[in-house]
């Protein structure tokens, strides 16, 4: 089969991914940077990843499990088909469970996170003018999403948004969970009620975001590829980038 | 510190031998591929797992790997926020496993507290008798493990000062509780000497009511709703984990707020 017409009709991101194949079976490229072949999501991501949307899921589930027997939206109920937990009992004890899995392994991310530098790298800056651009370009279905490496402004304002809800529900959690020696805690949050009322709006924040990123990881399986694999290899992506970019402009 | 939910007697080893055949076919493949397909199961259903065994005993293992967390977490000076007398919820939020037509009163003249365990003088006690040991009071938050929660104001014998007054033995493990309703509950010792515990004789500054425990109830403003006792007819310090009535079916132990 040639090789060679058939990846002049591919697109943009395709070409890119052929040539980072490439890559790595070509001596005579140059000195790749020190840097050269880490992926887009370092396997401690992926794992962390992945941990985090099991234990999220179990949180959430056994959470709605603990909700139902004293509801904080009137007539707002979750079917046993949604809850962990034949009833609260084993509702509470996933949730406890789940607890020590989503605390420890939100706080290796964290650490992970602000140590590599990359939750920098990849959230900041925001733009105002960028949020809006995206916004509007979303509305007109013009969704760009050639390069995964790149989030737009919207996805990192959304990701900031899900982790400062994750650090939330921690915080609120503990204050619910141990209202006395965590006393200082819930006077913070206004009291014990209101506590358990920004836990349950926690969740339905990391529900909402939940729902948009699997629909966009679906939308796009290769993202949902990525975090399974590694995803293309940044140093040689960049490069690549760049005259994609500089294409791009040509045009 | 030593789980209390460990046996204090373990298994003779030559259960070990009777098993062995079943021990064999265990297989580290099958434990993955049963782990596998319980998440897919998970995921799947909408969790509507009806708690096959390993789950169960991993969530309780769990669990009580979060009691100790939580008896660590457990300061035995630190009080929790009482409130003005003017917000106590008059009256207190009845509950129970059972309904509030169901109360049995008790008749606090023919009533009587047994003591058993690691005390040293076990005569029983009469109303009359505890009422005349010092008493105090606070205004505190109850909260249920359900999440609701009210402001109600106790007042009786600390229970420090009557397992002192009876001669208990206060480096035991924990404190037992019958109760005329058949709800038996226990506490750790910390707790049970912590100045928010009481024996509770009154509510909102009357004795109190059939249906909140009447004549004598435990409240605590460190532990969680179902962890007192309404009703108490008998107590015991104990080195033998207890247990109690949600415990047995599930619930954490400690339940410490």
């Amino acid at each position: 089969m040639p090789s060679f017409p058939r990846r002049l009709r591919v697109t943009g991101h395709v070409e890119i991914e052929f040539m980072s194949q490439v890559k790595d079976e070509t001596p005579d490229m140059p000195a790749a940077p020190p840097q050269a072949g880490r992926r887009l999501h370092p396997l401690p991501i992926r794992v962390m990843h992945w941990i985090n949307a099991i234990v999220m899921l179990v949180m959430i589930t056994s959470g709605w499990g603990i909700y139902d027997d004293d509801v904080i939206i009137r007539g707002l109920h979750f079917s046993p088909f949604w809850r962990l937990g034949d009833w609260a009992a084993w509702s509470l004890n996933w949730h406890f469970a789940g607890m020590w899995f989503l605390g420890i392994n939100g706080l290796i991310y964290l650490i992970y996170g602000f140590a590599s530098g990359r939750l920098r790298e990849k959230l900041l800056p925001i733009r105002p003018s960028d949020v809006v651009r995206t916004v509007i370009d979303t509305l007109h279905f013009k969704i760009a999403h050639e390069d995964i490496t790149v989030y737009n402004a919207v996805q990192k304002l959304l990701y900031i948004v899900v982790i400062l809800a994750g650090i939330s529900q921690v915080v609120t959690g503990l204050a619910i969970w141990k209202p006395v020696q965590f006393s200082g805690l819930v006077w913070l949050f206004g009291g014990f009620q209101t506590a358990r009322v920004l836990h349950f709006a926690g969740m339905a924040v990391i529900v909402g975001f939940l729902v948009v990123h699997v629909a966009l990881a679906l939308l796009v399986p290769r993202t949902l590829w990525a975090m399974v694999t590694g995803g293309p290899h940044l140093a040689v992506r960049s490069r690549i980038r760049k005259g994609h970019a500089q294409r791009g402009h040509a045009t | 510190m030593r789980s209390p939910f460990r046996p204090d007697a373990v298994p003779d080893a030559a259960v070990l031998d009777d098993h062995k055949p079943l021990v064999r076919t265990l297989e580290r493949r099958g434990l993955i591929r049963g782990g596998l397909s319980l998440g897919a199961l998970v995921m799947l259903t909408g969790c509507d797992v009806k708690r096959p065994e390993a789950v169960e005993s991993a969530l309780l293992a769990l669990s009580r790997l979060t009691d100790d967390v939580q008896a660590l977490l457990f300061n035995p000076n630190r009080l929790a926020p009482t409130y003005p007398a003017s917000m106590i919820l008059r009256p207190p939020k009845f509950n129970a496993y059972y309904d509030v037509m169901d109360v049995k009163p008790v008749d606090g003249a023919t009533w009587r507290l047994d003591l058993s365990g690691l005390i040293a003088d076990k005569h029983p006690w009469t109303l009359s008798q505890l009422q005349a040991l010092p008493r105090s009071s606070m205004v505190i938050k109850h909260i249920c493990v359900e999440g609701w929660s009210y402001i109600g104001g106790w007042t009786g014998v600390p229970l420090r000062v009557f397992l002192e007054r009876v001669g208990a033995d206060l480096r035991a493990k924990y404190v037992a509780f019958k109760t005329a309703d058949d709800y038996p509950s226990s506490i750790d010792m910390a707790t049970a000497l912590h100045p928010q515990t009481l024996l509770a004789t009154q509510y909102g500054g009357d004795p109190l009511a059939d249906p909140f425990g009447y004549p004598v109830r435990l409240r605590m403003a460190t532990k969680l709703g179902y962890k007192n006792p309404k009703w108490i007819t008998a107590i015991e310090v104990t080195n033998t984990y207890p247990g109690g009535y949600w415990e047995t079916k599930g619930f954490s132990w400690f339940a410490g707020l």
